[in-house]
């Protein structure tokens, strides 16, 4: 399919996608707005895209590209001024000596703070979470409107005056541009992995077709992820929400049949999981274990990862599930914990003992289609069909996606079957 | 002058023999990382075929890709003789723009050919990077069938 001539536009254009967070990320730290960073990023790419095929390519694309971004930058601004342009970046073939000085002091050992804080601004505590990740989607990703229009099932127009009406809002407020001290940058680390996290769990809740598209959202997520990591190479928190993402997604293949419905995970062919992505979701987890200190991305990765050993379905380490949604209950408490856990107690200790646990859980969750899915398929499992059958439609009726919806249909279909066999 | 003709032709040294070359590939990791899997797995068919190539001539040893740096720890001895107080360090021996991801053992009459198994490689990888060519000392092959790891890492998709 890939053509070796492609190849080099390929490679530009991969260079250009892994260049853009750290090189946008040093370009505003230089000119302190948005949208000249950006610009002046964009005016980069385009010259790399004529300069690179006939120079060969720089040895550090990032430092090309920061480089002839601040030049093209302050050239548009000295034109205006009608002074002396700067030299043309045909001539600028490597990045030796002075410029490579210059470009030290521009990204040196600033650029993890720069990348962070270009992540934190698009937190914009203001912006509701889908224009969160619509904003970082766009000035980090550098993902075309169209592409995240898609992502998101809207039109483009619309796409377009939301992106910038965030961005209007996040160029209004006060970003701090000195290092931030230890407190500030473990409170922007926090904030940006959250977000990563949603943009995860955008692609991930995706269902049926809409997997083609939406399903991006899961790389990219995990790109954003390992770029991180690789910044904050000592966060076990990090390293916890790389393997999250990483042991998520390498079930993707298994998740949806031919027709697009939801295959349970009990049931998915696990020849289908992508091993790679669990070998490293795993050594990661390895990694972030021995710091002793485990946060709830490292303890949902845990989960993730007895689900990814067990060769089969029956396979799975229920009780360690069990162990672990009790240390994620104790970390971040939430009626959802409690629920998926009462999932693990139901295969331990069996459906009344789960059923019990998750009663007190009702009012909390009255408005959760996985609660009552759950509870309906405990019922079942107890015999007690006409409540499990009202369980079940009342999941249906809060379904929030088609998938959802088809997810309760599944466990109903079953209920129909061993009904009329009865 | 003839002498230094001798010295300077490259080639098959009769008394040493053929030696074991390892040839270690770098490269960008966020750039193959950036690679979609029908891109990767052109690749690896493309790298595939040389490694054949090599196989059915009686050259290859082991071959390795690893995981991403960001997978690795580095064990960082604090003084002479103390293993035990090591300090292990999240994260590759160094911070590099290229990383190490992978690693091919061949068998080579002499430096050229070990350079143009690595030209091979370079041909069938279309991204950019580069290939260091170590002689290798000592090389214990291992028992793959009887390590079960082992057996999953061949089988692993890649």
């Amino acid at each position: 399919m890939t053509q070796i001539a492609d190849m080099d536009a390929a490679w530009i254009d991969a260079a250009l996608t892994s260049a853009r967070p750290r090189a946008v990320a040093a370009l505003l730290r230089y000119f302190r707005d948005l949208d000249t960073a950006e610009e002046a990023y964009q005016d980069a790419c385009l010259r790399a895209l004529k300069a690179w095929p006939k120079n060969g390519p720089p040895r550090d694309p990032t430092a090309w590209l920061i480089l002839v971004g601040r030049n093209a930058a302050l050239d548009g601004v000295r034109r205006q001024s009608k002074s002396a342009p700067l030299p043309p970046e045909e001539l600028i073939s490597d990045l030796e000596d002075a410029e490579a000085a210059l470009v030290d002091r521009l990204d040196g050992e600033h650029y993890r703070d720069d990348v962070l804080r270009l992540l934190f601004i698009c937190c914009h505590p203001d912006l509701p979470a889908t224009q969160q990740i619509a904003v970082a989607l766009r000035i980090v990703s550098g993902l075309s409107v169209r592409q995240i229009a898609r992502a998101f099932l809207v039109g483009e127009s619309a796409m377009e005056q939301r992106i910038t009406r965030a961005k209007a809002k996040i160029g209004a407020a006060d970003v701090p541009f000195g290092a931030p001290d230890l407190e500030e940058r473990a409170q922007r680390l926090n904030a940006v992995a959250a977000m990563v996290y949603l943009i995860f769990n955008e692609g991930y809740s995706a269902g049926g077709q809409e997997v083609l598209t939406r399903g991006a959202l899961c790389d990219e997520a995990i790109r954003l992820a390992r770029l991180l990591l690789r910044l904050f190479q000592g966060e076990p928190e990090i390293m916890g929400l790389t393997a999250l993402l990483l042991l998520q997604h390498a079930r993707a293949a298994g998740r949806f049949d031919a027709e697009g419905a939801v295959v349970l995970l009990e049931d998915q062919d696990r020849s289908l999981w992508n091993g790679r992505m669990i070998a490293e979701g795993l050594a990661l987890i390895d990694k972030a274990v021995r710091h002793r200190r485990p946060g709830p991305y490292l303890v949902q990765a845990a989960i993730a990862a007895e689900h990814a050993r067990a060769a089969r379905a029956e396979d799975t380490n229920w009780a360690r599930i069990d162990l672990l949604y009790g240390d994620l209950e104790q970390l971040a408490p939430s009626p959802v914990v409690s629920l998926n856990r009462a999932v693990a107690v139901s295969k331990t200790a069996g459906p009344e003992a789960a059923l019990a646990m998750i009663e007190p859980l009702a009012a909390k969750l009255s408005g959760y289609f996985y609660f009552f899915g759950l509870k309906g398929g405990l019922l079942f499992q107890l015999g007690r069909r006409e409540e499990a059958r009202a369980a079940f439609d009342q999941a249906i009726a809060l379904a929030n996606t088609p998938a959802e919806a088809a997810h309760i249909r599944l466990h109903l279909d079953r209920l129909m079957k061993d009904g009329a066999g009865a | 002058m003839s002498d230094c003709d001798a010295v300077a032709r490259p080639g098959f040294d009769e008394v040493r023999g053929p030696m074991l070359y390892a040839i270690l590939c770098y490269n960008r990791e966020d750039v193959v990382g950036a690679w979609t899997p029908a891109e990767d797995a052109v690749v690896m068919a493309r790298l595939g075929a040389v490694e054949q190539g090599l196989a059915l001539a009686g050259r290859l040893g082991p071959v390795a890709r690893l995981l991403p740096t960001t997978a690795a720890v580095t064990l960082r001895k604090t003084r002479p003789n103390g293993g035990r107080e090591a300090m292990v360090i999240d994260g590759p021996f160094a911070e590099t723009k290229e990383q190490l991801l992978g690693f091919y053992v061949v068998e080579c009459e002499g430096l050229e050919a070990a350079i143009e198994v690595a030209r091979a490689l370079a041909a069938a990888n279309p991204d950019r990077g580069a290939y260091e060519i170590r002689p290798v000392d000592v090389f214990r092959p291992g028992e793959p069938p009887g390590v079960p790891s082992l057996r999953r890492a061949m089988g692993a998709d890649a």
